[in-house]
């Protein structure tokens, strides 16, 4: 017997659903094992009933449930809840849907002062309303799936590897529950650490590391951090580089910013990336601002408007 | 009796929408609206956020298209530091963001749109999708999933991440190219040629004939386009001017920083997205289907109505045997899909084309940036359309203002005219079933919103 998986996304930006199709061949093969009985971005069933008469938002029956995204207005509450009701299992896949992810840096701010804005930018005509017929009621903060119902299985990442997505479907086929490596982007990076340097501040990332030639490897590059750049590997969760392991943006050379959400689920990167650089002796200061260290975890009321 | 049917959500589509339909008391239509769901605040929350760090916040704007918000991003960004990228760090750019191009239309063209067509619009809808095509068709199926994957691995391999990317960054490109990687990519993009030629070829004898009356009725509507241009009036993914065109094919160029001249947007009551038009045609907004005022379209049907010609042969061909049959410019939307076909070919091809510049493995890629005050307008052409990224910076660099154009919404309020033309042309006497409701949401489809 297949199992029978229903997936959906709330606040999300498509980007985890690409990354399961990102599992290439493997994905033909997972389709063979399972039945999927509920996926709008690939096909059509409809909350109301196909013919759009019925008057409850309704989901078919599910061993497992996959959720992208978070939870911003009411259809997205609605959508998660009536997830939780029919499927045995329910996963979190990807950051927005374990801490909030990008959209809800919108936290540190009121809605109101959001709304205001996206409506009256130089390109808006001024309307003296504001949308409201037939669309969802926007909720006060961009919430994680688990502030608002129960969760089984996190699996952060923005967006998760393929790899990761892979083996998590593997697991779950094979009865078991995925589990995550505690283990830090850093404890995951080749490039070389020489330890305690003379480094006081940091550097904005307006110029590229140091290596010797395009074909060198990472592991002869010196760690991004002691070269002086912002790096979040230190308190951001293993894992983004799938099975080649490697870190996925300093494979690009490109510092970590913290995409895959703290190392331990209820941690606080900028709490924790702060500590990290004080008890370093880097100076904070002389980073240029601070909210940005919390962009793919600002739910759980990690962002809150100040009070202005 | 009169009743509202309301098709939610609507699927196969990359965002959130629905669609209500009003019937009278006859039951025939009387209204529709497609409401657009999404509402983040972008504009808003990157605001006090250091510019060079918007690439990596704004891709999440869509994650299917994030290249093109991050390139557009990079641009707006150099802009506001007064920085020019090296030669080889706008190659590497381009590059990324013409293999993005390919591999994103492959995605829609099969992964979406096909189950329409290959297994029918009337056909139930748990095999009326991309497990159903893959389950009649095997074979090509599998090409398929190894093709795309094949352009997603050169994104990956070479630039590290390749949903959210990283790679471009202030002042130009992040890593260099190898000899090694450029010849073995060149291979691949060569290979993908190949497929996409195939696949116009398949597309024209086996899917659209059967289509071709459907094609010339459903979703129809007369609109102007919107799409970008190089100097000699060739379609232009990456950089250019953008060229607003009227229904009648009369058309202006502008650079992009003037987009302000032009376009406008309008807050509907029904729906988040904002819904842009052109502002400079000084006609207002109307989307009566009989008289649409200000209504332009973009995406690959707009941007092949647009372009004079297209920069590369084989591409140049099929644009030729198209405009023969459609003429210019073409507004039947189902159209899109040929259109999208035929960028396929020409993203690939120009893809080889950038390969082959030895230029690309040059080590010079990025120019050191500093923070300042500034303001930079950045496009590109997304596969959806024309983005438009528009940042003011303070004097430490930090970002003050922003406002986003997406290349979908240029398409909403043609989407809903589409949607109330499919409805009220297949919806009679209140009749309506589950093949009429899709036939209305393939009206939505074409547009890959
Ligand atoms: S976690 Fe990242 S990829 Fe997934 S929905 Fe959120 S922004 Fe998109
Ligand atoms: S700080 Fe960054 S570059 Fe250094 S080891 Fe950690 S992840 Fe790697
Ligand atoms: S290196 Fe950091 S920011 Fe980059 S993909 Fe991995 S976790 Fe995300």
């Amino acid at each position: 017997m297949s199992v029978k998986i229903a997936e959906e996304w709330v606040n999300a930006c498509s980007g985890c659903e690409i990354s399961i199709v990102d599992m290439g061949e493997r994905l033909l093969d997972v389709l063979n094992l399972v039945e999927f009985v509920h996926i709008p971005v690939l096909m059509d069933h409809k909350y109301f009933g196909q013919l759009g008469d019925g008057s409850r938002l309704n989901i078919p029956e599910a061993d497992v449930g996959i959720i992208t995204g978070g939870i911003r207005n009411a259809e997205h509450l609605e959508v998660a809840e009536e997830m939780r009701r029919k499927c045995k299992i329910i996963i979190a896949l990807g950051t927005c849907a374990t801490h909030g992810g990008i959209p809800a840096l919108a936290n540190s701010w009121r809605f109101d002062d959001v709304m205001e804005r996206v409506y009256s930018t130089e390109t808006t005509d001024k309307a003296g309303f504001r949308p409201a017929d037939g669309v969802p009621q926007v909720l006060d903060a961009c919430l994680a799936l688990d502030e608002k119902i129960k969760v089984d299985v996190l699996l952060p990442g923005c967006p998760p590897h393929p790899d990761q997505v892979f083996s998590a479907l593997v697991a779950l086929l094979e009865g078991r529950v995925p589990e995550l490596p505690d283990k830090s982007v850093c404890d995951c990076c080749p490039t070389l650490r020489e330890g305690k340097g003379q480094l006081k501040r940091l550097r904005r990332f307006l110029e590229n590391p140091f290596y010797k030639s395009p074909d060198e490897p990472l592991d002869r590059m010196r760690c991004l951090l002691e070269q002086g750049f912002l790096c979040m590997g230190p308190v951001t969760r293993a894992g983004c580089g799938g099975g080649k392991v490697v870190p996925r943006c300093i494979a690009a050379r490109v510092p970590c910013r913290g995409c895959s959400g703290p190392v331990r689920n209820d941690g606080n990167q900028l709490l924790d990336m702060l500590n990290a650089l004080a008890s370093n002796g880097i100076d904070i200061e002389s980073l240029p601002e601070y909210t940005s260290l919390l962009r793919f975890s600002g739910a759980h009321n990690l962002l809150r408007p100040s009070s202005k | 009796m009169s009743r509202t049917i309301h098709i939610s959500p609507i699927t196969r589509i990359e965002g959130h929408a629905s669609i209500a339909i009003q019937l009278d008391e006859q039951g025939n239509v009387s209204d529709s609206k497609v409401h657009f769901m999404s509402l983040r605040g972008f504009e808003k929350f990157v605001e006090g956020k250091p510019a060079e760090e918007l690439p990596r916040i704004v891709n999440r704007i869509c994650g299917i298209c994030p290249w093109h918000h991050h390139l557009a991003s990079n641009k707006a960004v150099d802009r506001c530091f007064g920085v020019e990228p090296p030669p080889a760090g706008r190659k590497l750019r381009e590059l990324m963001q013409t293999i993005a191009h390919a591999e994103d239309k492959l995605l829609h063209f099969f992964f979406l749109a096909a189950a329409d067509f290959v297994i029918g619009p009337d056909s139930d809808y748990s095999v009326r999708n991309v497990i159903g095509v893959a389950k009649a068709n095997p074979e090509l199926a599998r090409k398929v999933v190894q093709m795309r994957y094949m352009a997603k691995m050169i994104l990956e391999r070479f630039a590290g991440k390749t949903i959210h990317p990283v790679a471009g960054v202030a002042g130009g490109f992040s890593k260099p190219m190898t000899e090694k990687d450029r010849v073995e990519f060149l291979k691949q993009m060569r290979e993908l040629l190949d497929f996409a030629l195939f696949t116009i070829d398949f597309a024209k004898t086996s899917v659209f004939p059967a289509y071709l009356d459907a094609v010339q009725s459903l979703g129809v509507i007369r609109t102007g386009f919107i799409g970008t241009v190089d100097e000699k009036g060739r379609l232009n993914l990456f950089d250019g001017k953008i060229r607003l065109m009227k229904p009648d094919g009369s058309f202006t160029d502008f650079d992009p920083q003037d987009y302000t001249d032009y376009i406008g947007e309008q807050v509907m009551p029904y729906s988040y997205g904002k819904f842009p038009y052109a502002r400079c045609w000084n006609e207002g907004f109307s989307l009566d289907l009989d008289s649409p005022r200000g209504i332009y379209r973009s995406n690959c049907l707009a941007r092949i109505n647009i372009a004079d010609s297209m920069a590369t042969p084989l591409a140049q061909a099929e644009l030729e045997e198209f405009r023969e049959k459609f003429g210019r410019p073409a507004q039947a939307t189902l159209l899109y899909h040929w259109a999208r076909l035929i960028e396929e070919v020409y993203a690939c091809e120009h893809a080889v084309e950038l390969l082959e510049d030895p230029e690309i493995t040059d080590t010079n890629i990025r120019t050191k940036a500093e923070p300042g005050a500034g303001r930079g307008v950045g496009c590109v052409e997304a596969p959806r359309g024309t983005l438009i990224h528009d940042y003011s910076t303070d004097e430490n660099g930090l970002i003050t203002r922003a406002n986003m154009i997406v290349g979908t919404t240029h398409n909403l309020g043609p989407i809903n005219m589409s949607v109330n033309q499919s409805a009220r042309l297949l919806i009679r006497d209140g009749i309506v079933d589950e093949g009429i409701l899709n036939r209305i949401e393939m009206s939505v489809r074409a547009y890959d919103p």
